[in-house]
């Protein structure tokens, strides 16, 4: 299999403070990973860096994506190529309409791509599939991003776009956190429906209960900048009973 | 004193010129208001009203003045085609009014649109109560456009008269040398009498130009008026512009007051709610770049029991713009049960922007519901970087953000043809396409 993500020796910074002391991981395509780690580990700067936020500088290290270097590629670009992050904490953007964001999103990579922009009923069709993969209301649509949604209704609304913008590699910030039993299944429903042989995921999470149906080919535990354990599937179920007291001791 | 000497030199030895052309309700206000002038000259920046505002140095340029009323002619065909948005339509050239071609159309019998020179001579008695009678205490600017303004557009809507056109008063300098203009409007809505009416102001000569615009408004009982205004102008372009507002009671006022493009401008609005029941909705959205200053005055006066008032003030400022807002909310003692809200929201984009924002609220009765509001921020970093996030260029996810603050102010609008022309043409200003004025952008895209 192909190496869709290659990272290496990353370390990163924010306010000239070192959060990620020498990151390695790869994922090929059509692998799901997640990363798991006590709070304040890291897990949240490595999904940032990713995408290019740029409060966040990386220090030393390198990032290969489809072959080429991720980290000179600006914000867009990063998500033109195919690169998706569902952020821990959407962001609510009052007066711009749902549609009239995705409507930029979806042309701009478009024409990144070197494609029409898509026709107003092609667009709304989209829209309209997209929205049924997530039980996304269709007046939730006509609002303002994010504006006075549920936390529910937020992390739907994510995987929605990424259903919009059909990603390559998506990453999920705990997705599950701030979501009832119900909405877990729909958003872990959604993105599995999402799942392609050529996809990859990398799923941040506290808990067992969202690998339970976003079934991870491979857990890293992520622990003061750097990933200190790799296993397969049955880590989960081991951090599950232990926590992760042990995996601190051991670093 | 500075300039204001030339100025009163001016009308000394030209009185007779000025005179000439004008009815004589102009020429007795003027006489009144020159005595006022000569008094306090222009305002400087120790007045803390004008301390933003630098004007004497925007008189002290050598502007010509059209005393001898030398005829002016529109250049080009100016056809308003606002999809749906069917106008009867009329022009200010400098300060005179000039009419329209309005084909086949019509106003209601016995409304009134034209110069107070055509006018006054039948309707003395008719304007007499109401010219420069809300001006008259004005500040010495105000005094200076009396005494010097030779025309006045006057709209009168008699009693129970509606009005469904929208009436769209086009003002435009039209001279090849620096430009000094006096423009005058009466606005009369009598009893239960309804109209709207859209002012856009096109000043757009590459020379210097000056305008000083007064506009005096009488609402009647139950009547109500929209009123829009929008400046499209050039950056060598100086407005100042005064609005005066009586309401009687339960009448409507609605004024949008949109800054696209401009130079140096300086608007104040005053409302005074006289009868019961009356309602006020001020609206104002400032749009600045390069070296544009955009200075808004509002009061609101409530002056009898259960009136209602809502403002609404966004300024979007970039590059090295500058904004001001000074808005009141007066609440007089014997205005119990008043309902007043202000809202002030600025946008500075760079760090050279600067906003000064004072809003003001003045209450003096005890049995009230009044809210006033004030933010200047930047753009939300995190909601940019959620939209890159998504694909959209930075570039274009600011305009995004800057469209969707403006809007607020634009979704006021009660025409649905002009809300959309507005929501179109904040956009292109956004992006840098609107262009500076060559003709009416609002009308002829």
């Amino acid at each position: 299999m192909e190496n869709l993500l290659e990272i290496k020796n990353l370390h990163a910074t924010i306010d000239g403070k070192e959060i990620l002391k020498g990151i390695n991981l790869t994922v090929k395509a059509g692998e799901v990973h997640a990363i798991m780690g006590p709070n304040g580990s890291g897990k949240s700067t490595l999904s940032n860096v990713l995408v290019g936020h740029p409060a966040y500088t990386v220090t030393e290290g390198e990032v290969k994506y489809k072959g080429k270097n991720l980290l000179e590629l600006s914000p867009e670009d990063r998500s033109h190529e195919g690169l998706f992050l569902s952020f821990q904490y959407p962001v609510e953007i009052p007066g711009v309409s749902i549609t009239n964001f995705m409507r930029a999103a979806v042309n701009a990579k478009r024409q990144y791509l070197g494609q029409e922009p898509m026709n107003a009923t092609e667009f709304l069709k989209m829209m309209r599939e997209k929205r049924a993969l997530v039980n996304l209301d269709s007046k939730l649509a006509n609002r303002s991003v994010n504006e006075g949604f549920s936390g529910g209704e937020k992390k739907r609304n994510e995987i929605f776009q990424m259903a919009m913008l059909d990603p390559t590699l998506s990453i999920l910030d705990e997705t599950d956190s701030g979501l009832d039993i119900d909405a877990l299944r729909i958003v872990a429903e959604g993105v599995n429906k999402l799942k392609r042989e050529d996809t990859s995921s990398i799923v941040i999470t506290h808990y067992q209960r969202l690998l339970d149906y976003i079934k991870p080919d491979i857990v890293h535990v992520l622990y003061n900048g750097r990933i200190v354990k790799t296993a397969g599937p049955e880590l989960v179920m081991e951090l599950e009973e232990r926590g992760y007291d042990w995996i601190k001791n051991e670093n | 004193m500075g300039c204001e000497q030339e100025y009163i030199n001016i009308f000394d030895r030209h009185r007779e010129l000025i005179d000439e052309p004008c009815a004589s309700i102009l020429n007795e206000e003027r006489a009144k208001a020159i005595i006022r002038f000569k008094a306090t000259g222009f305002p400087d920046r120790k007045d803390e009203d004008w301390l933003h505002t630098d004007v004497a140095k925007k008189f002290a340029t050598d502007y010509g003045m059209n005393l001898g009323r030398v005829a002016t002619a529109i250049h080009g065909t100016f056809t308003c085609d606002v999809p749906n948005l069917n106008t009867y339509h009329a022009y200010i050239i400098n300060d005179s009014f000039q009419a329209g071609e309005n084909k086949g159309k019509q106003l209601p019998q016995g409304v009134m649109l034209g110069s107070i020179n055509d006018i006054a001579a039948d309707s003395r008695d008719l304007l007499g109560p109401y010219y420069n009678r809300l001006a008259t205490n004005g500040d010495s600017i105000v005094q200076f456009n009396t005494a010097f303004t030779q025309d006045c557009l006057v709209l009168y809507i008699p009693k129970n008269t509606v009005v469904e056109d929208t009436i769209q008063i086009v003002t435009l300098l039209q001279a090849n040398v620096d430009m000094m203009s006096n423009r005058r409007l009466l606005i009369i809505l009598e009893e239960n009498s309804r109209a709207s009416l859209l002012l856009c102001d096109h000043s757009s000569l590459q020379k210097q130009t000056l305008s000083t615009q007064v506009t005096e408004i009488f609402v009647g009982r139950g009547a109500s008026l929209d009123l829009y205004e929008i400046e499209e102008t050039s950056g060598s372009n100086t407005r100042l512009g005064q609005l005066f507002v009586r309401q009687e009671q339960d009448s409507c006022f609605r004024h949008s007051n949109i800054t696209l493009t401009n130079g140096f401008t300086r608007n104040r609005v005053e409302v005074s709610l006289e009868g019961e029941g009356a309602e006020t909705h001020i609206n104002g959205l400032a749009i600045g770049d390069k070296e544009q200053h955009i200075d808004n005055r509002t009061l609101v006066d409530h002056k009898v029991p259960r009136c209602t008032s809502n403002e609404l003030y966004k300024y979007i400022l970039d590059e090295q713009s500058t904004g001001v807002f000074a808005g009141k909310m007066l609440i007089r003692p014997d205005a119990q049960h008043s309902v007043s809200e202000q809202t002030n929201r600025n946008l500075c984009l760079t760090s050279c922007a600067h906003m000064y924002a004072q809003p003001q609220l003045e209450i003096y009765a005890d049995d009230v519901k009044c809210s006033h509001g004030s933010t200047v921020g930047q753009l939300d970093g995190n909601a940019l970087f959620y939209m890159q996030q998504r694909g959209i260029p930075a570039e274009e996810a600011r305009h995004l953000l800057m469209y969707a603050f403006a809007g607020e102010v634009i979704d006021n609008i009660q025409i649905e043809a002009l809300r959309d022309r507005l929501h179109i043409l904040v956009e292109k200003r956004f992006r840098g396409e609107l262009n500076r004025c060559k003709g009416c952008s609002l009308c002829k895209q």
